[in-house]
């Protein structure tokens, strides 16, 4: 922000509006608060818990929560102790979902900055290659990667990171549009510096709001289609495992044994919908048309 | 509504549609006592690839076919081998000639007589290497068929021929007290000629295909369901009850037993083994969970380390496997441990058991410990090891715990892979990155054969790379017995051998699970599982 | 107008050409073929096999001869369906597809576009958010959680409707609700937003204080200007329903598209897999510029383009 600060811009500081409009957002406060605690909880739990996550009891295969040993969700189809891998896989939910995120945003901002700013030709070609990939099935695409290339994680990030980052291209170009025109640019652009430069320091930083508004309405439809691919089959290897996993095993199981369904569901819908409201929340709050 | 359809013929079915906004009212409308048909819906796990009974594989086709086609011999609703369009056969030359006589006025279901050509050349085109039939190696017994599968001969050369409209020789290589059975398999149905020459690949589709089974294919829309009706030319026609059969594709078995609940499944395919105990407990008496003559069990690569030549590890991690706990906890269907290789109840045989089946837990374990030492393996330098399984969630649970015993037991590591079918199956066969491979055999007729071939050196199922001279020869000893107990004696010494090497980890003996509504009569278990419709009856209910 | 369509049309080639090469040449490079199967072929038979499908010849080559097919419309025969040709199963798969992914977006629109009015119009109010909790609840569960949820209580507890196939209206019901449902969730949000926008404008003020019923207004002055995020959208909502559309078939055994994709890309049917994607290709080509058309149609500014 200081460059920003630094070549005139708006005196009151957009991260003071911010935090005012959000204080006057309950709601959205109370779902950051939530996001919070349960990152936290995929962080320590798997730690402290008395159950490793590849930890089998076959004694107690399928117990209901409460039923054998210390199992506060009950155990899975091999007597693994969910409450340790709801946690467990939280974190993998979570780790693809920011990882898969900030793929599409390393491209999204890199394409889209660059065409807003220099405009013309070269934004309407740029934006033209948009036009077109959003004509694609990209789910299709990331199936077929997955099918035919067995699953690597870090070819799970590239492939999800890939379909998102269209929406942030767009995004990121009509602010740096915006942007370009402002004094601060030009005051940057007398002083000599490069348009790399400029870029680099004066349109991505000044682009932080918009692209976390969009980050963070990407994070949960990250997670979602990682939960997809799962259901395809196609998720993270054993004995590892994800929201997506679980609830997939869960939603087969839901009657035999629900609570394989109800603590790893629970846990998933809780934190996509925090990640929704919050993201609502900051687009709210940040966009001055709306206040 | 579970049973009952109206019978549509002309315009009826646009005027039904067009009628019946719900299907409700579609019932009241349309549906009388006197018309009832009987209908049977049926759950049939995987969508067929064709119904070319040559090119044909798998089990939801072979479930399909053998209700379009008839062999010439058939099965009972208990499994065993009964005449079927042949009415009787004569063996000659100490089992090595069969004549089978047809039944007088057999006909095709569009009413072209049944010959016994038909059936040479439905037997010469699932030999002939162009057809590329998967099943051709179950035509190995007959003369020459070697040959001919291999191009080496012409397919005429096969050793069966029409002596004349109504009967078949087909001369064997060597006796085989199992080949009537094996003439119930779809590899060697009859094809009807004229439609093939006219229609080529296409003969097997809908409107098309003419068969000479109890039904006749009606309608088959991709990924919905394949019909059937009743083949009216079929020569036991009155007998048969069920009018039409509906085979369902549902490889999702969670969502069959919820169709099957909903009551638009009178028949599932299968029920998933997560379910099993809350089936027991809620549906119990609609369940079948019988013997299946199938194994499931683990392949070691002989061609690469660890595996090779190293069956003292093979023995360590197969002793530290609970094959008890695998079977009654994990499967839970009431599967059998399998301390053997071909499945307890096969025609003709008494199994074969490794010594250590009747050890106790401790000393079982103890031996893998020293088996495994000798290996040169220890805790400070354990194996590790990889299991590569194709994507299923049974096939998921079965690695997981087999990882966490060896584990336990043996210290082994074990990395899991699940690869997507393709991908698994090629790596299978490479022979290169595969280590442990999960693996599982359904015999193809009910004869110890069927599940001892798999190893003989360069058969293409045996991705373990296992080759044994001594095995060889001694199935080759047991095909040219005569004498049916000096065959199984042999065939047994094979299995013994076997055992000896552990190229495979068995770990249990199949089960076939179904739900069968209580108003679908006729419901027989048997180890082949196969269940023809027109054994079946659905009285008003 | 024509020129617009006709120039849209043009640079639709190349995006489909895209399409068509990704695809190929990744079905290509994977690992097993269309031939692969647990009893193996002898080599020579299944030589023999591939050749009659040209799987022998060169890739680039078997690329043109595909091309070659494709401009005639003809996607080939499926290689795993013997005897079927992939126009076949298209024309099959794709009406079952259409009416289920139409029903769904037709319900999205009404249920979303209904909640998001509402929503709008109680700014703020309990109903307000009452409305867009239920939305977005509808956003955080994976619909093959939905699906078997819907089906357990309203297929096999009550016995309402069908738990699968597709065999009439009835069996329409619970896999179009499923489908829709995140879909409903994202259009109220997005309609909810432009209304409130749309009924802070000076306009919308001018025709509440010249004293006509709120309904006017809304319908009338403030709709059709509000309806202009939900209809960019459109393009990315289908897309969505292509996708979701995979799940929700395999589930209520609907014979889709979406059916054929899956099952072709593990059996490795080249053919089927390209003719599936090529086709939704060009249809979500197709549908987008209908959107842009329609977009015309509601703001005249965009016409002169």
């Amino acid at each position: 922000m200081n460059a920003a600060d630094l070549s005139g811009a708006p005196a009151r500081s957009p991260w003071q509006d911010v935090r005012q409009a959000l204080r006057r957002r309950p709601a959205v406060m109370a779902s950051a608060a939530l996001l919070l605690v349960v990152v936290l909880l995929c962080l320590l739990v798997p730690l402290f818990a008395p159950y490793a996550y590849d930890q089998l009891d076959l004694q107690s295969i399928a117990a209901p929560p409460g039923a054998a040993g210390m199992h506060l969700f009950g155990t899975d189809s091999v007597g693994r102790d969910l409450f340790v891998r709801t946690f467990h896989g939280g974190r993998m939910s979570l780790l693809v979902g920011f990882a898969g995120t900030l793929v599409s945003l390393a491209i999204g901002v890199a394409w889209g900055a660059v065409a807003g700013y220099f405009g013309g030709r070269v934004d309407q070609s740029m934006m033209r290659v948009v036009d077109i990939l959003y004509a694609l099935p990209f789910m299709f695409l990331v199936i077929l990667l997955m099918v035919l290339f067995g699953r690597h994680l870090l070819l799970m990030f590239l492939a999800i990171g890939l379909i998102n980052w269209l929406d942030m291209a767009r995004v990121v170009r009509g602010q740096a549009l915006a942007l370009k025109r402002r004094e601060f640019v030009d005051a940057a652009r007398l002083a000599g510096l490069r348009d790399a430069e400029i870029i680099r320091r004066h349109i991505v930083p000044n682009l932080i709001g918009a692209v976390v508004v969009c980050a963070t309405l990407t994070i949960p439809q990250v997670i979602l289609v990682e939960s997809f691919l799962s259901f395809l089959g196609l998720g993270v290897q054993e004995p590892a495992t994800s929201w997506g996993a679980l609830v997939n095993e869960g939603a087969a199981d839901m009657e035999a044994a629900p609570w394989t369904l109800i603590f790893p569901a629970g846990f998933l819908a809780l934190t996509l919908l925090c990640f929704n409201l919050v993201g609502d929340g900051l687009r709210d709050a940040l966009d001055p048309k709306s206040r | 509504m579970f049973s009952t359809e109206t019978p549509s013929h002309g315009g009826i079915p646009f005027l039904r549609a067009f009628l019946c906004v719900s299907v409700a009212l579609c019932e009241f409308a349309f549906s009388t006592p006197a018309q009832a048909v009987q209908v049977l819906r049926k759950g049939n796990e995987v969508e067929p690839e064709t119904l070319d009974p040559h090119k044909a594989q798998g089990i939801s086709a072979a479930n399909i076919l053998r209700d379009l086609y008839e062999g010439l011999t058939g099965e009972a609703p208990d499994g065993s081998v009964v005449p079927g369009a042949a009415e009787r056969w004569e063996v000659a030359d100490e089992g090595r000639s069969y004549t089978f006589f047809l039944r007088e006025g057999a006909r095709w279901s569009n009413g072209d007589p049944l010959t016994a050509e038909d059936y040479a050349a439905g037997l010469r085109r699932s030999a002939d290497p162009r057809t590329g039939s998967k099943y051709s190696q179950l035509l190995l017994p007959i003369e020459n068929a070697d040959a001919v599968t291999s191009g080496r001969l012409p397919p005429e050369a096969l050793g069966v021929g029409a002596l004349d409209a109504h009967r078949l020789q087909i001369r064997l290589r060597a006796p085989a007290p199992h080949f009537p059975g094996l003439l119930t398999h779809h590899a060697t149905f009859p094809v009807h000629r004229p439609s093939l020459a006219a229609h080529g690949e296409r003969f097997a589709r809908p409107g098309l295909l003419v068969g000479n089974g109890a039904y006749r294919l009606d309608q088959w829309v991709m990924q919905s369901h394949i019909a059937l009706v009743r083949n009216t030319e079929y020569w036991d026609a009155a007998q048969v009850a069920v009018d039409r059969v509906v085979y369902y594709p549902t490889e999702n078995a969670a969502a069959e037993l919820k169709r099957y609940r909903a009551g638009e499944l009178d028949w599932t395919g299968t029920v998933p083994q997560n379910q099993m105990p809350w089936v027991r407990q809620n549906l119990g008496a609609e369940l079948h969970a019988t013997p299946y003559l199938g194994i499931y069990y683990y392949g070691f690569n002989l061609t690469r380390a660890p595996f090779r030549d190293n069956p003292k590890l093979r023995r360590a991690l197969a002793l530290a496997v609970d094959r008890e706990i695998l079977a009654g906890k994990i499967a839970a269907a009431g599967e059998t441990p399998a301390y053997g290789w071909v499945p307890p109840g096969t025609a003709g045989y008494a199994p074969v058991i490794a010594p250590w089946a009747s050890w106790p837990a401790e000393r079982r374990l103890a031996e893998a410990r020293r088996l495994y030492a000798e290996a040169g393996y220890s805790a400070e330098r354990p194996l590790e090891v990889e299991i590569r399984y194709n994507t299923h969630a049974d096939h998921k649970k079965i690695a997981v715990v087999v990882a966490y015993m060896w584990q336990q037991a043996l210290g082994v590591r074990t990395r899991l892979i699940n690869e997507e079918w393709k991908v698994f199956l090629q790596s299978r066969r490479f022979k290169r990155d595969t280590q442990v491979f999960r693996a599982s055999w359904i015999g193809d007729y009910d004869d110890p054969s069927s599940f001892l071939e798999l190893f003989r050196c360069g058969n293409g199922l045996n991705d373990t790379g296992y080759c044994n001279t001594a095995y060889d020869a001694l199935l080759d000893a047991a095909a040219a017995q005569t004498d049916s107990g000096l065959r199984r004696a042999r065939m047994q010494d094979a299995e013994r051998l076997l055992l000896e090497d552990l190229p495979v980890l068995p770990m249990y003996f199949y089960v076939s699970r179904h739900l069968v509504k209580p108003y679908v009569r006729g419901w027989r278990a048997n180890i082949m599982d196969h269940h023809y419709t027109k054994h079946f009856r659905l009285p008003p209910h | 107008m024509w020129s617009f369509v006709l120039k849209r049309l043009l640079s639709a080639i190349p995006t489909l050409f895209l399409l068509v090469a990704l695809t190929f040449f990744l079905m290509r490079v994977a690992p097993g073929g269309p031939f692969d199967a647990e009893r193996a072929l002898p080599p020579e038979v299944q030589a023999q096999v591939e050749a009659a499908y040209h799987l022998d010849e060169p890739v680039w080559r078997q690329f043109g001869r595909y091309l070659g097919g494709l401009m005639q419309g003809d996607l080939g025969p499926s290689y795993q369906y013997a005897g079927y040709t992939v126009n076949e199963l298209v024309a099959q798969g794709f009406p079952v597809s259409l009416q289920l992914g139409m029903a769904a977006l037709l319900l999205a629109l009404l249920l979303g576009g209904g909640a998001g009015i509402l929503a709008a119009l109680k700014y703020n109010g309990p109903a307000d958010h009452g409305i867009m909790a239920l939305a977005m609840t509808g956003l955080a569960l994976p619909n093959f959680v939905v699906a078997p949820l819907l089906v357990l209580a309203f297929a096999v507890t009550l016995a309402w409707l069908p738990a699968g196939g597709w065999d009439g209206p009835a069996s329409l019901v619970l896999p179009v609700l499923a489908l829709a449902l995140p879909q409903v969730a994202a259009i109220a949000r997005l309609m909810r937003g432009s209304m409130i926008e749309v009924l802070g404008q000076g306009y919308v003020r001018a025709a509440r204080a010249k004293g006509l019923p709120e309904y006017r207004v809304v319908l009338v002055h403030a709709l059709k200007p509000a309806l202009m995020p939900v209809l960019s959208y459109l393009g990315p909502a289908t897309a969505q329903l292509i996708t979701g559309s995979v799940v929700i078939e395999q589930i209520f055994s609907i014979p889709g598209l979406g059916r054929h994709f899956v099952q072709g890309a593990l059996n490795r049917d080249y053919t089927v897999v390209m003719g599936v994607v090529v086709f939704y290709g060009a249809l979500i080509i197709l549908f987008n510029l209908i959107v842009d058309l329609l977009y015309g149609v509601l703001d005249p500014r965009v016409r002169q383009r």
